[in-house]
């Protein structure tokens, strides 16, 4: 029964973000009307949903755009975004904090301080100074959002290696004879493969949170690329006269954090019930 | 302890030195010339000049932080490019802001996170824990800047009472006059501007705490001495209250302090979107403006005070929890 419960925040997990995949993947076929195509005449259109020869059914926006179509097109930003960025931090933390934790010692010492130094710096912050720095683009973020999450990686990593080394089948490994990659790659990190999921799946939600932001200051993709969060901005404008604008692309970012969270919830309580709530 | 606090004390240098060196590169990092890049394609070979002048761009890079470091060290973060004021004024009269809008949104998460949490664990596996998992579940996939043009959208757009934009009354000053003088105006008049800036922010942290305290609450719930302390025939409130809560509050502690320290630099995308006179808002126009000095020093001034309410955090924390070794 226990077990059930908490497979059910994974399932709907799961599901939200197999609805979201599906629908960036065939955004093109999917999107009732072009996402770029303007009609000044129709601007600043509230929803219509389901009425009898409703064309817009959430409505346009400043420039009389279908926002529908255009929230379906930016899932593609978010979810990229957040894959990259995330695909990024996973590498270069796991492999930071797998080296510390297995070489120990001044190396180990030299990584942790590195790691910490960026955290000393709150991470929205330092995102966007760092995008102010390299200048505004999807590129650009998607470093900014790597390098601030990869001491979460390299943390978390780091501990798992540290309990995995001392294992009878890691010795057995050393024992044996095989090279430190090796042992490394193939034996202590294939036991640390749960927890590092789980963070990476949670830390997808963050990231996707943290390129909305930028996004919504006018650093993250630059137009034409479709992205929520300039969405929100350019609704920021209109909420007098068109609160639909900034509704629903929100409603986009909640409908895909929660399932990246949802899983990542669930994930942790099936892979590891020691790893809750830290 | 008095040991313990100076060797943390002593480990904070290369910490504060590393911070300086990263926003020290902000400005040298940046792909081409910083000083046209500060001034616009417009700029006139004068102000070039002075520019130059000022950072020292010509000498070597390390005399270059040197000479910025030492001069952060004594107070002087230069001077802000569009503005012509020094940069520690402008942090400084930005920093009560955005330190109000701080408190009063920890002050807001943990008065209704902490209720939640300790209602949900006590009546677990019930339509009010579910409830308030899935209010914590929502609290923190929420943007808050979402949450924010939410609240403008459809509360301060309604509401006459509540104001959209800016920062009213201070609500320290406020207070103190209520208390002194009995005159609650200048509080009210703050908590009108302070209330959905506050929300915004607090949501998550609110979402946070419950589950924290939840989870945390039925950890301590299920020991041995809790057990003793029913089987003695306690009642079930001096029990939850007394022995469960009260342990089980501990690494709240920790994280209300963690994420005050957050939510003073994590705050700049709300305080933009409530026109809200904080640092925060500072830094961001300040990018936009590509004014550097103000950036440089803003985050500066962040990341240090972010890591000095960690470490009272971790001292708190060892002040607290008795069985914490010092070495």
């Amino acid at each position: 029964m226990k077990k059930l419960v908490k497979n059910r925040s994974a399932l709907v997990g799961l599901i939200l973000i197999g609805i979201l995949l599906f629908f960036s993947i065939f955004a093109n076929f999917l999107v009732p009307n072009d996402p770029y195509d303007m009609d000044i005449w129709v601007s600043y259109g509230a929803p219509e949903w389901f009425r009898e020869g409703s064309q817009y059914i959430l409505g346009t926006d400043d420039m009389g755009r279908c926002v529908l179509s255009r929230i379906i097109m930016g899932s593609r930003i978010s979810l990229l975004v957040g894959a990259v960025a995330t695909g990024s931090s996973l590498i270069l933390g796991v492999f930071l904090g797998a080296i510390g934790a297995y070489v120990g010692g001044k190396v180990d010492a030299l990584i942790m301080r590195l790691m910490d130094l960026i955290l000393s710096i709150p991470s929205i912050l330092l995102a966007i100074a760092i995008v102010a720095t390299l200048g505004p683009g999807m590129v650009n973020a998607m470093i900014a959002i790597a390098i601030v999450r990869i001491p979460q990686m390299a943390r978390v990593t780091r501990s798992m290696v540290l309990g995995v080394k001392e294992e009878d089948y890691v010795q057995a490994g050393k024992a044996l004879g095989f090279s430190h990659g090796r042992i490394l790659f193939k034996h202590i990190l294939m036991n640390c493969f749960a927890p590092i999921m789980v963070v990476a799946t949670l830390g997808m939600g963050t990231a996707i949170v943290v390129e909305a932001g930028l996004s919504f200051l006018g650093l993250g993709a630059q137009p034409p690329i479709i992205s929520w969060g300039r969405m929100l901005a350019m609704g920021r404008e209109a909420i007098r006269s068109a609160p639909h604008m900034t509704l629903y692309p929100g409603l986009a970012i909640v409908f895909t954090v929660l399932g990246f969270n949802l899983l990542g919830d669930g994930l942790r309580d099936i892979f590891d019930p020691q790893l809750k709530e830290r | 302890m008095f040991k313990y606090i100076i060797r943390r004390l002593l480990q904070l240098v290369p910490v504060i030195i590393g911070i300086s060196i990263v926003v020290f590169m902000i400005v040298h990092l940046a792909p081409g010339d910083p000083i046209l890049m500060m001034l616009g394609e417009d700029a006139t070979p004068e102000d070039y000049a002075r520019l130059q002048r000022i950072y020292g761009f010509d000498r070597p890079i390390h005399e270059q932080y040197l000479r910025w470091a030492g001069n952060a060290l004594q107070g002087n973060l230069g001077v802000s490019i569009r503005q012509g004021a020094p940069v520690s004024t402008l942090i400084y009269s930005r920093l009560p802001a955005t330190i109000e809008l701080a408190f009063v949104s920890v002050v807001l998460a943990v008065l209704l996170g902490v209720p939640l949490g300790v209602l949900a664990a006590i009546k677990r596996q019930t339509p009010v824990d579910f409830f308030s998992m899935i209010v914590a579940l929502l609290g923190v996939s929420m943007p808050g800047f979402w949450v924010a043009l939410m609240l403008l959208t459809y509360v301060a757009l309604n509401v006459g009472w509540i104001p959209m934009f800016g920062r009213g009354g201070s609500i320290f000053n406020g207070f103190w006059q209520l208390i002194t003088t009995f005159d609650g105006s200048e509080l009210y008049d703050g908590l009108r501007y302070v209330m959905l800036p506050a929300i915004s922010i607090g949501t998550a942290m609110m979402a946070i705490i419950t589950r924290l305290t939840r989870s945390s609450l039925l950890e301590i719930l299920g020991r041995d001495y809790i057990r003793t302390a029913r089987a003695k025939g306690l009642t079930e409130r001096v029990v939850v209250f007394k022995h469960g809560l009260r342990n089980a509050l501990l690494p709240v502690v920790t994280v209300v302090g963690i994420q005050f320290g957050a939510m003073l630099g994590g705050a700049v995308i709300t305080e933009t979107v409530f026109a809200w006179p904080g640092a925060g808002r500072l830094i961001v126009n300040a990018i936009q403006q590509r004014d550097f000095p103000i950036v440089q020093g803003g985050v500066l001034m962040m990341a240090l005070i972010f890591t000095l309410v960690n470490l009272t955090v971790d001292l708190s924390y060892a002040v607290l929890n008795p069985r914490i070794r010092y070495d």
